[in-house]
């Protein structure tokens, strides 16, 4: 009996292929493939059909469905086209084989839904494990990259060291802050540590709640920190939250910020007089055209 | 009144989601930048209760009008397991987590209007709206 069904389905598969295109073309203009070229997607779709019709024949081997799928996904061929053209198939295969056959008791018309269905739900799974795959792949490869963005510090000077924070700080975030800050505090032998807040767009409580952490072990180790790049909203929002960040030596900007750092280290910035000196010599490019003059110098004093 | 959207919270990231939207509507209603940041804070303190303490919730926002002004509105609800205290979480610096204990306190003073119901065993109902000036 079913392989009576199979060699219905693949004798008449030029039908179903035609009544399947139609289908599917009959879904694109109403979805996803707006902006794919006609020419491609007939390509496709031939292909789609064989795919199916051959995993059909090869009594569900999975090799040829699997080439597919790598490359669909490669191509980035939405899921939704996957999923719309497998039930598409399925409803076409099982008109076309009831229109076969004549006999047509319930008994009969379920055994041949079964039937398709047992051919279909294979590929279905298949692909749509693949696809899950393969997002899975991308969100875990990005989140790696978030994890490199998500707490760089940076040594500006001696003493002196830059944690510029930006986006949203979650509790494993916050963690990772924690680490690499006292982490850093100690390799770089930093005296002041400065928290540029400018790109994180929420502070609330837990943000709030972490940077006091992170302060206070910053402090337990000796160092100072400083945070920095609190825009006028941000600190409205603090008051009214009521936290009170009086602890914390705060600056507007990371300019302030370095400015009390160079204090507190007992540095400054002095500005050296009558010392003009082209920037391509300082830089040693050398290829001095323009006399550029006031070059800042940084000293200890 | 109004459209209404929501957002489920599951995972922490979805506090983002949350905020996210709720700082979108509040641009579009024209709100200035103070209070988008008033919202979104408001937001991210109601939807991160939601995920520490009851585990799952949603958070739904509505645009409200009335005859003279437009606000939102932010709904918190969850069925977790409720706060058995009322007066003592509006308390500042009152916590169960070990957190600063600023966050029903603020919420209600970074919003406008602000009512809470809850019920041991059942869950939370957070209702605070913010109109535009």
């Amino acid at each position: 009996m079913n392989r009576d069904l199979r060699d219905i389905a693949i004798d008449n598969s030029d039908r179903i292929i035609q009544e399947w295109s139609k289908e599917i073309n009959r879904l694109k203009s109403a979805n996803y493939t707006a902006d794919i070229s006609k020419e491609l997607f007939e390509n496709n779709n031939d292909e789609f059909v064989n795919v199916i019709l051959n995993s059909i024949k090869g009594n569900g081997s999975t090799k040829i469905v699997k080439d597919f799928s790598d490359r669909i996904i490669k191509l980035g061929w939405p899921l939704s086209y996957i999923i719309d053209g497998l039930l598409v198939f399925r409803k076409v295969t099982t008109n076309t084989i009831l229109t076969e056959i004549e006999q047509a008791d319930s008994e009969y018309i379920s055994e041949v839904i079964n039937n398709v269905d047992v051919w279909v739900e294979p590929i279905i799974r298949q692909l749509v494990n693949e696809y899950s795959v393969s997002w899975e792949h991308v969100v875990s490869l990005q989140r790696i990259a978030l994890q490199e963005l998500s707490a760089p510090l940076i040594p500006v000077m001696d003493n002196i060291t830059i944690m510029p924070l930006i986006g949203t700080i979650d509790t494993e975030r916050a963690k990772f802050i924690m680490e690499n800050l006292l982490e850093g505090v100690m390799q770089h032998n930093a005296e002041v540590v400065l928290i540029d807040i400018t790109g994180v767009p929420v502070v609330d409580t837990m943000v709030a709640h972490h940077l006091f952490q992170a302060t206070e072990a910053v402090r337990l180790l000796g160092a100072k920190c400083i945070l920095v790049g609190i825009r006028p909203e941000i600190a409205q929002t603090i008051v009214n939250l009521g936290i009170n960040f009086s602890k914390l030596p705060t600056k507007s900007t990371l300019k302030k910020g370095f400015m009390l750092a160079l204090e507190i280290t007992n540095k400054s910035i002095v500005e050296m007089q009558d010392k003009s000196q082209n920037i391509d010599q300082l830089l040693g490019l050398d290829k001095g055209s323009e006399r550029i003059h006031a070059n800042s110098d940084l000293k200890t004093t | 009144m109004g459209s209404q959207s929501y957002v489920t919270i599951m995972k922490e990231w979805d506090i983002v989601a949350a905020r996210q939207m709720g700082r979108d509507i509040a641009k579009n209603l024209g709100f200035g930048t103070v209070d988008q940041a008033r919202i979104t804070t408001a937001i991210s303190e109601l939807a991160r209760n939601i995920h520490l303490y009851a585990g799952e919730g949603k958070v739904c926002f509505e645009i409200v009008e009335s005859l003279e002004h437009k606000g939102i509105r932010v709904l918190a609800t969850d069925n977790g397991p409720g706060i058995r205290d009322l007066s003592q979480v509006m308390e500042d610096g009152f916590t169960t987590s070990g957190g600063l204990g600023a966050g029903l306190p603020g919420v209600k003073r970074l919003m406008d209007d602000f009512d809470i119901e809850s019920e041991v065993g059942k869950g939370t109902k957070i209702t605070t709206t913010k109109w535009v000036r």
